[in-house]
């Protein structure tokens, strides 16, 4: 358990399961559910960046849509700001949710292609009940914080390129002033000369609004940029969690390691004759006892298949599942 | 592009093998639809030779793929070839321009003498057929060999993928493989007859990172062994460091810098490429990076509105008014260099 902050905590999440269950074979008896989110527990203090980075598969979505309530949870609990969501039902968890946003990977799907961008964004705000005048005057001032020109309220999503149409997703997510946005793949769409501006904008509006972010997101080089901790998923479980630059240059699980390594270069004379590892993530159907990652491990030992590593203290704030020592 | 430099290099490897495998002259693509017709690849020349890999590399609308569609004459309408030559150099030593060859020509050299691989490998293997079945079909389309021997041969070319258990895995569907096992499948079906040429086309950007290091290293592992000339297809600048020998930088249609990939990244010319690396997060960065990145204003050009002078002068921070009066000419900024800019020695 990582319970070393929670006094200033903003998000706390902790053991939190999402199991599901898949279909019953004819006179067979049930399979075991696939544990896409397994025991996961962390925090996010505010004004905080934590990325989540896994590759597919992994879980980080399921994982945010949990927290977020847009899926049910198995087990677990989920505080934000000291109140338990799961279980939270109709007004309340309504009122809730809006210090929690969200920003998906995908721009074209996930605006209401029949509303105009503006009433996209004033969505949030006519729930709540605002007058005419002052959805109009918040949705000018939240356009021009997004850089997006003033016309751009009466256009609809299709009329907009991919990272305009981040910039409409940013602005409607603002709109509520949320405390958390939790941001799933929000530049990986994207052009490359668009992406960095898209970042800029968000970290922007984190400093100005004082909000903490989750970062969900595959590339390593953007989160090292952009994260204050990282927390990796593999299978549905944290395996490593700790400052961003620490677990970087530091990484003590064999899967960081190997995810590091496996990530472009930045410069062609930077090319290694690296060890990538082989094989794809195995399923999560298996459910017997051991380290997830040894099929793939190369310090795989048979103690590694006995049972389930714990997340170990490294440093004060830096967390390893791996049972090995000074390994990668 | 990079003529001389590769020429030369290649010269002394021995004759015969410093003629490129593939030169695109001044290819242009059009879409011809009336009333609004553009140009989604206007002017584009390079050369692709033997034992190299070329990556092409632009953003959405830059007209990479669309270059490598009419290579393999797989444009539909209403894009249309509609200038320039694709010289491609055969198993028979023969030079043939590709934009002249009629489709039953264009049968007999795609999958024999020009393999390709896609993105999406579920999309282009046949699900209802076992992968060994796939690939000793496409052996047997272009060779007589008999079907036993062509299916040893399929389970040979899954084990040169590095495919483990190859015999076991040629008796299964594409479904019951993973993304990266499928891709090596589609890798296998484009080697089947020894290509002089492999087009790949993003083929590794549906996949994890883990797994795409392993296809890049592949790749690379089989063009070493058999020597073939890569066209390499990517938005990915992180993925033409791994891979490529040359470069190509394309943005609205035009292959606006071109350069060995070391000097690329050492001193990239254009406003473009520059504007472009600066704004990547440098993954293996010594330090801590900032967190700021420097940012490329704008948006991509829309092939369907280019601007009338240069087309990335609408975001370049170098522009004027030259700029936007006319199209720059192709420089070349040295022997192995080409620089589509007015100003790139300016900067």
């Amino acid at each position: 358990m990582i319970a070393t902050r929670s006094s200033e905590a903003l998000l706390q999440v902790s053991g939190l399961s999402v199991h599901f269950a898949t279909r019953r074979p004819w006179f067979r008896s049930p399979p075991p559910p696939v544990r896409a989110v397994h025991d996961v527990s962390f925090e996010v203090a505010s004004r905080e960046i934590v990325g989540l980075v896994g590759e597919s598969g992994s879980g980080k979505s399921t994982l945010a849509r949990a927290i977020l309530r847009l899926i049910e949870a198995t087990s677990g609990s989920v505080r934000f700001d000291g109140v338990e969501l799961l279980g939270l039902e109709g007004r309340s968890l309504n009122d809730m949710r809006r210090g929690m946003q969200v920003i998906f990977q995908d721009p074209f799907a996930s605006l209401n292609p029949r509303m105009t961008a503006g009433q996209n964004i004033a969505e949030g705000l006519v729930l709540q009940g605002q007058d005419a005048s002052a959805i109009r005057a918040a949705v000018a001032d939240l356009l021009q914080q997004v850089g997006l020109p003033g016309d751009a309220a009466n256009r609809y999503p299709h009329e907009f390129s991919g990272g305009q149409r981040q910039r409409i997703g940013i602005a409607r997510a603002l709109a509520v002033h949320p405390r958390l946005i939790v941001a799933d793949e929000p530049v990986s769409a994207l052009d490359m000369s668009i992406q960095a501006q898209i970042l800029n904008l968000l970290l922007d509006k984190q400093e100005q609004r004082g909000l903490a972010l989750l970062f969900i997101g595959h590339d390593l080089s953007v989160i090292r940029h952009f994260c204050d901790r990282v927390m990796v998923l593999y299978l549905g479980s944290i395996v490593e969690s700790g400052p961003t630059e620490e677990v970087f240059s530091n990484p003590r699980h064999p899967y960081t390691r190997a995810l590091i390594d496996a990530a472009p270069v930045a410069h062609p004379a930077r090319r290694r004759a690296r060890s990538a590892l082989s094989g794809d993530p195995p399923s999560r159907i298996s459910t017997a006892a051991g380290c997830a990652f040894r099929s793939r491990c190369a310090h795989a030992i048979d103690a590694c298949s006995a049972a389930t590593p714990p997340l170990r203290q490294v440093t004060a704030d830096h967390l390893a599942a791996c049972i090995r020592d000074g390994i990668a | 592009m990079t003529t001389e430099l590769a020429a030369a290099e290649l010269a002394a490897s021995g004759p015969g093998v410093s003629e490129p495998v593939l030169s695109l002259r001044d290819l242009a693509v059009e879409f011809a639809i009336p009333g609004k017709a553009f140009r989604a690849v206007d002017g584009v020349t390079l050369d692709v030779f033997r034992g190299r890999t070329v990556a092409l590399v632009g953003e959405s609308g830059s007209g990479k793929s669309v270059t490598i569609q009419s290579v393999m004459r797989l444009l539909k309408s209403p894009a249309r070839i509609a200038a320039g030559e694709i010289l491609f150099r055969g198993r028979d030593g023969r030079r043939r321009d590709l934009a002249r060859l009629d489709e039953r020509e264009m049968r007999a050299i795609r999958g024999n003498d020009i393999g390709l691989i896609f993105q999406e490998p579920m999309t282009s293997l046949n699900p209802l057929l076992k992968v060994g079945v796939q690939i000793a079909q496409a052996i047997r389309l272009h060779r007589p060999v008999s079907a036993r021997e062509a299916k040893s041969e399929a389970v040979q070319l899954l084990r040169q993928v590095e495919i483990g258990d190859a015999a076991e895995r040629a008796a299964q569907y594409p479904h019951q493989l993973s993304g990266g096992m499928r891709q090596r499948v589609m890798i296998a079906m484009a080697l089947a007859c020894r290509p002089m040429l492999l087009l790949a086309d993003e083929p590794t950007t549906a996949l994890d990172v883990t797994v795409q290091a392993q296809i890049l290293r592949l790749l690379r592992s089989l063009q070493e062994q058999l020597g073939m000339g890569v066209l390499f297809v990517t938005h990915n600048l992180g993925v033409v460091a791994e891979i490529a020998d040359e470069v190509a930088v394309m943005y609205g249609g035009q292959i606006v810098e071109s350069a060995p990939v070391e000097n690329l990244f050492d001193r990239p010319l254009h406003p473009y490429t520059r504007a472009l690396l600066a704004s990547l997060p440098d993954a293996d960065a010594p330090h801590r990076p900032q967190r700021r990145l420097a940012v490329m204003p704008g948006q991509v050009v829309d092939p369907r509105h280019m601007p009338p002078g240069c087309r990335f002068e609408p975001r370049c921070a170098l522009a004027i008014g030259a700029c936007r009066a006319s199209p720059p000419a192709i420089a070349r900024a040295a022997a192995a260099r080409t620089v589509r800019c007015s100003r790139w020695s300016d900067a």
